[in-house]
């Protein structure tokens, strides 16, 4: 510890044993216990201890009968567990008699300051700092600890509750660690007693006919098998598996989501042979007594299962697929040739669970498409995947909630009654129905997704967000498409589908609701990424009233939705898709007004995002070489720089700096590397002289602007700036030789002045015309990596010290004398 | 009778009247039969695969069959669409009633009326169609005429002084005005929220109570919101007028119309939008005033054309007290409550009485046009429709839900304009009746068969039905219904002079009881104690009066007795009296008590108690006067 802190301490710990200082908030009491945790973890406690005689104090303080805050009585609890646990300050504070004090009958437990639930909490922390060694285990036992863990299992706060049971297992693995070594014997009487206690606690728990008792014992089992692999977990199952079993003899099953989880845990286990203990029999058992709406999260842990019988995996995929396969059966539709649904179909159970309420029905298929989605893409899903029922039964749903399904069955007329216009079904089918596009399928079933899909777009009652995942649907859908092999344009059918879909798409772009513009928006910036080049695509696009009605959301009062018309208008510009009537006024003019109409926007727009989208674009727009940047570079790079100099957003000036480096390397010649910011020196050395290199760059003031971003007050701009610098500076170093630098002309000492009128916060005097001679004097005489390093520390770096951690706690109180001067 | 609406879906089968002379409708060929019959081709007319009936349009009136109008004493109308059979009602039935509706109703239902009348009157037309209505003639013809029902009574449009005739017998109401009709019963109309002025009724009596609820919304729009309280606890609620397209939600409609609109005008097309004069227009100039801007069409022109377009923008302005909340405020800062005021400012929404006038000077193109009638059969709108209608640039938007779209557009086929069907209606649909009832809990639920079944090209739809318990009761038309509850008491009244004299006896603790003696006078229904007069003291030697003048008799008025005999303390008493060899015997409903010497029998029950005994006038008088020790009288 360092001496100031150690000079800090002793007053410290009297503020914290004055009841009648106000305590310090808890996050620095909780920076002051991770500071005593880094000094015990590097050094010796005892020492610590002894050298610092004022904690002891402060432990043996808060033991006696005062008024003490809860929260610094649970800190002393908690400081005392990270000085214990190492074996030697162990023995130290139990000389002392501090420990059982601290954590028996005669501390905390059972007064009044046990009440607060910050207490019990410090309480069992402190214990579970402290169980690290043999030694802890007998004071445990001695201390009767782990009967009061026992029953902090039910604490009425769930933090307690749920530290308790960690606690448990904590204790089980630290006495069962002697036993690890040998092979651990069956008989319940060659177990440490302390493991026995907790194993014939766990035992009673599973007897009880109380379900939170049950859920408990579950839960400390699920913690034990998740973290602890050793050869005894195995015995430990062997021996609680029959009574874990029996649970599921009643009806209903008691606690069935903690037992899934336990029954998941010890079959992830690579500590278990599962075949070798029944586990697979418990689980297809299980498998059928629980209720679909409980089997569902069981059936997919089953099936994401590395290695599993595939008789089991079967099964679970079964219980998977019911609720659909019920869909299927109650709207009068074949599963298919699949057998797996085939199976599935005719549960009662299943359908009395969808029909019971809605809340019931649309939960359980919520979660099945959820549980679905997630299968999906894993390799270990079930083969053969069942593509074509399960598109059927996703189309199926999404017709049910829209009321357009006409089911023949009772059954099936209650499924819509109660799936009627529910919004949570129709985004989970969406989100499904586009995972399946991985896959394809008949072509009559493509056509049936893209029908339900425009009949979702078209629909005036698809609210906002489920109008998103149609359009995030409709596009993956159309991404899977087939494609006519050398060809990537869209094909025929899909192209059928675009022709629907631009009208759809052109209302949605004038609807009154600004996120479906926005949506409708960022679909079509999607189709253009992928089609914009493809003459099918282009020529349904043009044919379209969408590129005129994109133009005019760049007015849309909503800023959201002029930040994505900004990235749709720069993408179609750039594809050539941006085509207006050219007036005769602007002979050919018309590409240019665009590129008015964004720096227009990036310099009068009142928000952040329509701006930021334009810098982006301009940054494509040049990396692209588009005709209207290329035309003049050097003025739009002036006129870009100028406004986004003056930006408020610092994203915007960050973009800036980006859309510079673009500039940068476009004027220095191309480099092999990809990364920017690599400062690796250049392959190709620039394409003329370096001053002559270096002329664009002052001319479009791109030095003013870097530097003055090197000071800027938001710290990404300044270290983006940094790099930029570093940058260019290992560019020009190899060819510094060719120019003559000014090292210590007038104009470098001007500059430089400039610089740190700047970094003191005085931005107002421009720089003036910069010579290259000039840029490169400065670059080499400031320190870039030095800022560099500032600049990479945290903002709070100098406050992050203990010294500093000390001062503040003490200063809140006052200890350190500055507000003393008024007191009577 | 409740509400008296007319059915216009009539029109339909009728040919559009044309404001000015449209060479299309007038050169459209004659329809003859199918053996080549052409006499009724001045009559029929076909246009692409539709008859129409080229005649002034005919409406169909309200049920005359199966009760004789003129025995109806009042009417009561839920709002302005529900009184456009007035007139046909109260000048040609021998009604000689009360209509009772609120303000608004009865002025925005004058608008309408006028605006119709003055549609059909402005462009006369001289031929009268009538041969194809002789039922021998009717079958022959193709549907929908074929299948038109009581085409006999349909009748044509009437005239301005038979509306201001049938408004004349209308009295005015404000909500929550409780009306006493003859005694019997109170009726009261409750706001419902559709419309402005628009109420529900309730019918009650002392002890029954009957709600009937047509038309009524529970969507936040401009008219008051719904009184749902004041329904509570009824025997008996009748429910009508519910959203005629259940499955359109309102909101997503206007966003649908919005954006067609939006979408048309900027591709330089014209938006048609036929409409009432009054109702939902109120929403939607409301709804676009907040949208043009958003969507940048601060310089489309909107224009409202209907003769009653003035008044009824005006009259919305002024009716502050039967609005929402909201709007009601606007009127305290000051403020017009509707922004369409703004939108005439700022010279955004023009109004004109008709297309002729200023308007044609003013029109410029793209613009949206609000105009009547939404039936496509008469009004500005059949100018616009042959105008526009072969531009696929331009859109008709159809948001009134009376007429289905499609025949509505039949006499115009073959049509390029785009069509688009936004059906705004407001009124109650399924989920929500649903939430009302449980809210309300009526006893029973009266309603038209159609809401009881799913809608029959949507059999599956389960939830398109009135889901309650008991289940609805349901009728059809000419069907009659008893409604289910009987009354079995009436409130008296008692007077004040009457109530002082009563000398209440307490017979259990909260329980007191006292003998009145009174007149029960009972007039229009109402009933009321009176002090019996005073017996007249005979004054000798005047002249006798006339029998009929004769007050009741006022005989000496007898206690009431009640209480009961405790049987053994009774015989006690008889033999401490003197009687011997008593006998009890128990019967079914109490004691017989036997005096064998007497030869007498005294018969105690609940209600009752009987001496029997021979000719004894003496003995049966002791035994009373015994009887009476143990009973109270009061």
């Amino acid at each position: 510890m360092d001496p100031e802190c150690s000079q800090l301490l002793p007053a410290l710990c009297a503020v914290l044993a004055d009841p009648r200082q106000p305590v310090a908030d808890d996050t620095c009491l909780e920076k002051l216990l991770d500071w005593f945790k880094t000094i015990t973890k590097a050094g010796s406690s005892l020492l610590l201890l002894q050298e610092n005689p004022c904690l002891v104090e402060l432990l043996c303080h808060v033991l006696k009968p005062q008024d003490l805050s809860s929260r610094v009585l649970s800190f002393s609890l908690r400081l005392a567990g990270v000085f214990a646990a190492q074996e030697d300050c162990f023995q130290y504070l139990q000389q002392g008699e501090l420990l059982p004090r601290l954590f028996g009958e005669p501390g905390p437990l059972g007064g009044a300051a046990w009440t607060a639930p910050s207490v019990r909490s410090g309480w069992i922390q402190g214990l579970r700092s402290l169980a690290q060694h043999p030694s802890a285990l007998h004071f445990l036992a001695d201390c009767g600890a782990v009967d009061t863990i026992f029953s902090l299992q039910g604490d009425s706060s769930l933090f307690v509750a749920s530290a308790a049971g960690q606690l448990l297992v904590h204790i089980l693995g630290l006495s069962m660690q002697g036993l690890a070594e040998g092979h651990p014997s069956l008989q319940a009487g060659d177990w440490p007693v302390c493991a026995q206690k907790i194993v014939g606690h766990i035992e009673e728990s599973l007897h009880s006919t109380a379900v939170p008792q049950i859920t408990q014992a579950l839960n400390v089992l699920t913690t034990t098998f998740g973290h602890c692999h050793d050869p005894w977990t195995q015995v430990l199952w062997v021996r609680l598996s029959p009574l874990v079993g029996s649970l599921l003899e009643k009806d209903p099953v008691p606690a069935a989501h903690s037992l899934v989880d336990l029954l998941l845990s010890v079959a992830r286990s690579p500590g278990l042979s599962s075949s070798s203990c029944g586990l697979w029999e418990t689980l297809a058992q299980t498998l059928n007594h629980l209720s679909p709406t409980q089997a569902g999260p069981l059936a997919l842990g089953i099936l994401k299962l590395q290695d599993c019988p595939q008789v089991l995996r079967a099964q679970a995929f079964v219980i998977l697929l019911q609720p659909l396969a019920c869909v299927l059966k109650a709207t009068g539709q074949d599963p298919g040739p699949s057998d797996v649904l085939d199976s599935a179909t005719g549960d009662s159970l299943t359908v009395d669970a969808l029909l019971s309420s809605k809340a019931a029905c649309v939960g359980l298929l919520c979660r099945t498409l959820a549980h679905l989605e997630l299968l999906q893409p894993l390799p270990q899903r079930p083969c053969p995947w069942p593509q074509e029922p399960l598109l059927g039964a996703a189309v199926t749903l999404l017709q049910l909630c829209r009321g357009s399904a006409s089911p023949a069955s009772d059954v099936g007329r209650h499924l819509c009654a109660l799936l009627l216009g529910c919004v949570r079904v129709q985004r989970a089918a969406l989100d499904f129905l586009g995972t399946l596009s991985q896959e394809t399928g008949p072509q009559e079933l493509v056509t049936e997704v893209f029908a339900v899909l425009l009949e979702y777009l078209r629909s005036p009652d698809s609210s906002p967000t489920v109008l998103k995942k149609a359009f995030q649907a409709t596009f993956r859908w159309l991404l899977s498409s087939p494609k006519t092999p050398g060809c990537c344009d869209l094909e025929p059918h899909a192209l059928l589908v675009l022709r629907e879909l631009l009208p759809v798409l052109q209302k949605r772009l004038c609807s009154p609701c600004w996120e479906v513009r926005d949506s409708g928006l960022e679909f079509l910036t999607q189709m253009t990424r992928h089609w914009g080049g493809q003459a099918g695509f282009r020529h349904a696009l043009l044919a379209s009233e969408v590129p005129k009605l994109t133009e005019q959301l760049l007015r849309d009062p909503e800023s959201y939705v002029r930040a994505s018309a900004v990235t749709v208008m720069g993408q179609l510009s750039s594809q050539g898709l941006h085509v207006t009537p050219v007036s005769p006024e602007h002979p050919g003019g018309q590409q240019k007004s665009l590129l008015v109409e964004l720096l227009h926007i990036l310099s009068t727009d009142s928000e952040g995002f329509p701006r930021r989208a334009v810098m982006q674009v301009f940054t494509q727009w040049l990396r692209d070489h588009h005709a209207d940047v290329a035309g003049d570079t050097e003025q739009f790079m002036a006129r870009v720089l100028q406004v986004a100099s003056q930006d408020l957003d610092w994203e915007v000036r960050a973009q800036g700096l980006e859309l510079a480096l673009v500039f940068l390397e476009q004027t220095l010649g191309q480099f092999h590397s990809h990364c920017p910011y690599a400062v690796t020196p250049p392959v190709a050395a620039p394409a003329g002289p370096l001053a002559q290199a270096l002329q664009p760059l002052c001319r479009v003031r791109l030095f003013e602007f870097a530097f003055r971003a090197l000071f800027d007050c938001d710290r990404p701009v300044a270290q983006k700036s940094c790099d930029l610098l570093l940058f260019l500076r290992a560019k020009t170093a190899s060819s510094s030789g060719s120019l003559q630098e000014s090292r210590s002309g007038p104009d470098v000492a001007s500059v430089e002045a400039a610089l740190q009128r700047w970094q003191a916060g005085d931005q107002g005097q421009p720089l003036g015309d910069l010579e290259p001679e000039v840029v490169l004097a400065v670059l080499r005489s400031v320190d870039l990596e030095g800022l560099r390093g500032a600049l990479a520390e945290g903002s709070d770096h100098m406050e992050k010290s203990p010294q500093s951690l000390l001062q503040d706690m003490l200063a809140t109180v006052g200890v350190l004398g500055e507000n003393e001067a008024d007191c009577y | 009778m409740l509400d008296c609406g007319l059915d216009m879906t009539s029109t339909l089968n009728f040919l559009p009247l044309p404001l000015v002379q449209s060479p299309r409708l007038s050169n459209l060929p004659g329809w003859s039969l199918k053996d080549g019959n052409a006499f009724l081709d001045k009559e029929l007319k076909e246009c692409s695969g539709h008859v129409f009936v080229d005649s002034v349009p005919e409406f169909c009136l309200p049920e005359t069959e199966l009760i004789d109008l003129s025995t109806v004493d009042v009417i009561l109308i839920s709002n302005y669409h529900c009184m456009m059979a007035l007139p046909y009602i109260t000048e040609h039935t021998g009604f000689t009633g009360t209509v009772y509706a609120t303000e608004p109703t009865v002025q925005i239902g004058r608008l309408l009326m006028e605006e119709l009348v003055n549609f059909i009157e402005r462009v006369p037309k001289a031929q009268s169609a009538s041969l194809w209505k002789n039922k021998d003639i009717q079958r022959l013809l193709p549907s929908p005429l074929k299948d038109a029902v009581e085409v006999s009574t349909w009748r044509r449009c009437y005239t301005m002084q038979e509306v201001n005739s049938a408004l004349s017998k209308i009295q005015l109401v404000g909500y929550s005005q409780k009306i006493e009709l003859f005694g019997a019963v109170q009726v009261t109309p409750l706001s419902s929220g559709y419309a402005l002025g628009s109420s529900n009724w309730i019918i009650q009596s002392h002890y029954e109570k009957v709600s009937y609820v047509s038309g009524s919304s529970l969507l936040t729009t401009h008219p008051q919101p719904m009184d749902q309280a004041s329904l509570k606890n009824s025997d008996v609620l009748i429910l009508t007028g519910l959203t005629q397209i259940p499955t359109a939600n309102p909101d997503g409609m206007v966003g649908e119309f919005c954006s067609n609109l939006a979408l048309t005008v900027r591709n330089g097309g014209n938006v048609l939008v036929p409409c009432y004069p009054s109702g939902v227009i109120y929403d939607l100039l409301e709804c676009l005033y907040q949208y043009i801007d958003s969507a940048g069409l601060s310089n489309i022109p909107f224009y409202f054309i209907s003769p009653v377009a003035n008044s009824s923008l005006e009259f919305s302005q002024i009716f502050a007290e039967w609005l929402c909340h909201n709007k009601q405020t606007k009127v305290y800062l000051p403020e017009p409550p509707f922004p369409h005021a703004e939108l005439i400012q700022t010279n955004k929404l023009k109004h004109y009485p008709s297309l002729h006038g200023d308007f044609s000077s003013d029109f410029r193109q793209p613009c949206v046009v609000f105009t009547g009638h939404p039936s496509l059969r008469f009004g500005d709108v059949v100018h616009f429709m042959e105008l526009w209608g072969k531009s696929s640039l331009n859109t008709v938007i159809f948001t009134e839900p009376d007429f289905s779209y499609l025949e509505a557009l039949a006499p115009y086929q073959p049509l390029a304009m785009k069509c688009i069907y936004c059906p705004i209606d407001t009124r109650l649909n399924f989920i929500q009746v649903s939430k009302l009832l449980k809210e309300v809990q009526p006893l029973h639920v009266v309603c038209p068969e159609q809401y009881t079944q799913p809608p029959p090209a949507q059999s599956h739809r389960m939830d398109l039905m009135i889901d309650c318990q008991p289940p609805a009761m349901s009728y059809r038309r000419a069907e009659v219904l008893a409604l289910p509850f009987k009354r079995r008491y009436e409130k008296i009244e008692i007077m004040p002079e009457l109530a002082d004299a009563l000398v209440p006896m307490e017979i259990k603790p909260g329980i007191s009881l006292a003998t009145v003696s009174a007149v029960l006078h009972t007039k229009d229904n109402k009933h009321i104690l009176q002090p019996p007069p005073r017996p007249t003291q005979p004054t000798g030697g005047k002249k006798r009066k006339r029998a009929s003048d004769d007050i009741p008799d006022c005989k000496v008025l007898k206690p009431l007795l009640s209480g009961s005999i405790p049987v053994e303390q009774f015989v006690q008493t008889l033999e401490k009296h003197g009687f011997s060899d008593i006998k009890v015997e128990d019967t079914a409903k109490g004691h017989i008590v036997l005096l064998q010497e007497a030869e007498t029998l005294i018969q105690i029950e609940e209600d009752s108690t009987h001496i029997i005994c021979d000719n004894d006038e003496m003995l049966r008088v002791r035994l009373r006067d015994l009887v009476l020790k143990f009973l109270q009288k009061f």
